[in-house]
């Protein structure tokens, strides 16, 4: 037999997860529509002026997006442990801390992306300027990141207890508090004018963080439940 | 007549001495707490000895 | 290096033992101390100049919140300990430290938004100390939460184990971020609880109440611990020479 390295392992999961995400198109497009709403929100409550709401553009898009993203963690392990897929990755050779990176990977791609690219048009009707928007889409792709990152260890963790789903918010949202901050400050400072580059980098060096720990505190977590 | 205008912290009694309630409050409440929880385990390790006579 | 000294202190009828023993140790003082730092900081203590006699809410305000951290700290240390050389009594430490860190944050949060009242004229501030701490609750009770939520013992230990890892990595980011995001909204406003500069007379009972705290929270793991060792321990010969049954 063909002993499979590592990254082709990673490469196969990542595109597995992928097709079998891709076959429940509503479940792709659930968190979007969530992140969607979630901003509508907002000007709903606070009164359609522009200026107003510019000044909480960052804000809201953060929590929007933070919200849709929690709600698709759920489902990063459960359809897996459920048809023992989760056992087998467990009990295959691979690394499964690369394992869980490349299923991490997999539900940024299926989750978080789409909020990057709706991002800017839900920026805009926040009143966001065109000259800031770069800032957002960049602030909401190392954002989800790091979110996707944490959030698999939160899922890892609660995955098939009941109610998972509401621990796993409770979990994750304390963790994810830093990233808001940077993030959050990053969109208002170019939506100000000034630069976004501290709060970006931040969030980037966050980001470095996650991916590097994340997998390991994840691989730790899903032998824990697996049992 | 000093020792009232003590109580009083400076107009601030309202503020000063619900602080140092609550704090107190919670630390006689966890050694409490504490003693209860290793009296309940106590109790419950007794039952498990008595019901499991005979096996070790 | 040779464990086996950690394994016997380890073991579980040594640690109760051992425990029992040194919780008076802890507490009496403990009792004491606590009662000279109350009497150092409300009688003795003069009035601060620019606060008047609210600062001496320091006195409960700044060991709460520092114990709040320290047990965290604690915690997350027991729990790497016991899920790197799977020691039990280390995941029991952890779990017995927990509730007592939960009910220090709670009141450092109390205490100090009790503080803000007179200082800032409003009953919540969302200053870098509070908010931190208000963070920290979060993942005490999440940490609890989540032990809770497993019906076998040995994975609520570990599945705690790396939550109170990943919280501990966590703690220092959320603690910097926080107080950036606190002076980047108020420039100029005082941004923490006004931590007066503080003479000798006003220091000592800080110290003194710090110490105490220290102690007090040694008496209560004790007694915690020893009730989590009963509630962990299947093995009967033991408890019953223990119990006198």
């Amino acid at each position: 037999m063909n002993r499979v390295s590592a990254a082709q392992a990673m490469a196969l999961l990542y595109r597995r997860d992928l097709v079998l995400a891709f076959r429940h198109w509503d479940q792709v497009f659930q968190p979007l529509l969530f992140f969607a709403m979630v901003t509508t929100l907002f000007p709903l409550a606070l009164g359609p002026e522009l200026d107003e709401l510019r000044s909480l553009a960052g804000g809201v898009l953060w929590v929007g997006a933070l919200l849709a993203a929690l709600l698709g963690l759920d489902f990063l392990f459960r359809s897996d442990q459920a048809d023992g897929a989760l056992e087998q990755l467990l009990l295959s050779g691979q690394p499964v801390a690369l394992l869980a990176a490349a299923k991490g990977a997999a539900h940024w791609t299926v989750c978080g992306l789409p909020l990057v690219l709706a991002s800017p048009f839900i920026a805009i009707a926040l009143g966001v300027p065109f000259s800031a928007l770069c800032a957002v889409v960049l602030s909401i792709a190392l954002g989800t990141g790091i979110l996707s990152a944490i959030g698999a260890i939160g899922a890892a963790l609660t995955l098939g207890l009941r109610r998972g789903s509401m621990l796993l918010s409770l979990l994750v949202l304390p963790l994810v508090m830093p990233a808001l901050i940077f993030g959050a400050r990053a969109i208002d400072a170019a939506v100000l004018g000034d630069s976004a580059r501290g709060p970006l980098l931040l969030l980037a060096a966050m980001l470095v963080l996650a991916l590097t720990l994340a997998p390991f505190a994840i691989a730790a977590a899903l032998r824990i439940s697996a049992e | 007549m000093n020792d009232l205008s003590w109580i009083d912290m400076g107009g601030y009694a309202a503020f000063v001495w619900p602080c140092f309630a609550i704090v107190i409050v919670i630390l006689i409440g966890n050694v409490l707490a504490a003693r209860r929880l290793h009296r309940q385990a106590r109790d419950a390790a007794i039952r498990r000895v008595d019901a499991g006579q005979g096996r070790s | 290096m040779n464990w086996t000294w950690l394994h016997k202190f380890a073991s579980p009828p040594h640690a109760y033992r051992i425990a029992g023993r040194l919780a008076p140790w802890f507490g009496w003082p403990a009792f004491l101390l606590i009662g000279a730092g109350l009497y150092g900081g409300l009688v003795l203590a003069p009035p601060d100049y620019q606060q008047g006699d609210a600062f001496r809410i320091v006195y409960v305000h700044a060991p709460s919140a520092w114990m709040s951290m320290f047990i965290y700290g604690t915690m997350a240390v027991a729990a790497a300990i016991g899920l790197i050389w799977r020691i039990k009594l280390a995941h029991a430490v952890a779990a017995a430290s927990a509730p007592v860190g939960a009910w220090f944050t709670v009141a450092a949060l109390s205490t100090g938004a009790l503080w803000g009242q007179p200082m800032w004229g409003t009953w919540w501030v969302w200053d870098a100390r509070l908010t931190s701490e208000l963070i920290l609750l979060f993942l005490y009770v999440g940490f609890i939460a989540l032990r809770s939520s497993f019906d076998n013992r040995d994975r609520a230990d570990r599945a705690g184990a790396v939550l109170a890892i990943v919280g501990v990595v966590n703690l220092p980011i959320i603690h910097y971020s926080v107080y950036w995001w606190n002076t980047l909204h108020q420039p100029s406003t005082l941004t923490r609880l006004g931590k007066p500069t503080m003479s000798g007379d006003m220091l000592w009972p800080l110290l003194t109440m710090l110490f105490a705290f220290m102690l007090y929270f040694g008496a209560v793991l004790m007694v915690r611990l020893r009730a989590e060792i009963l509630a962990r321990e299947r093995n009967a010969l033991w408890l019953r020479a223990e119990i006198g049954r």
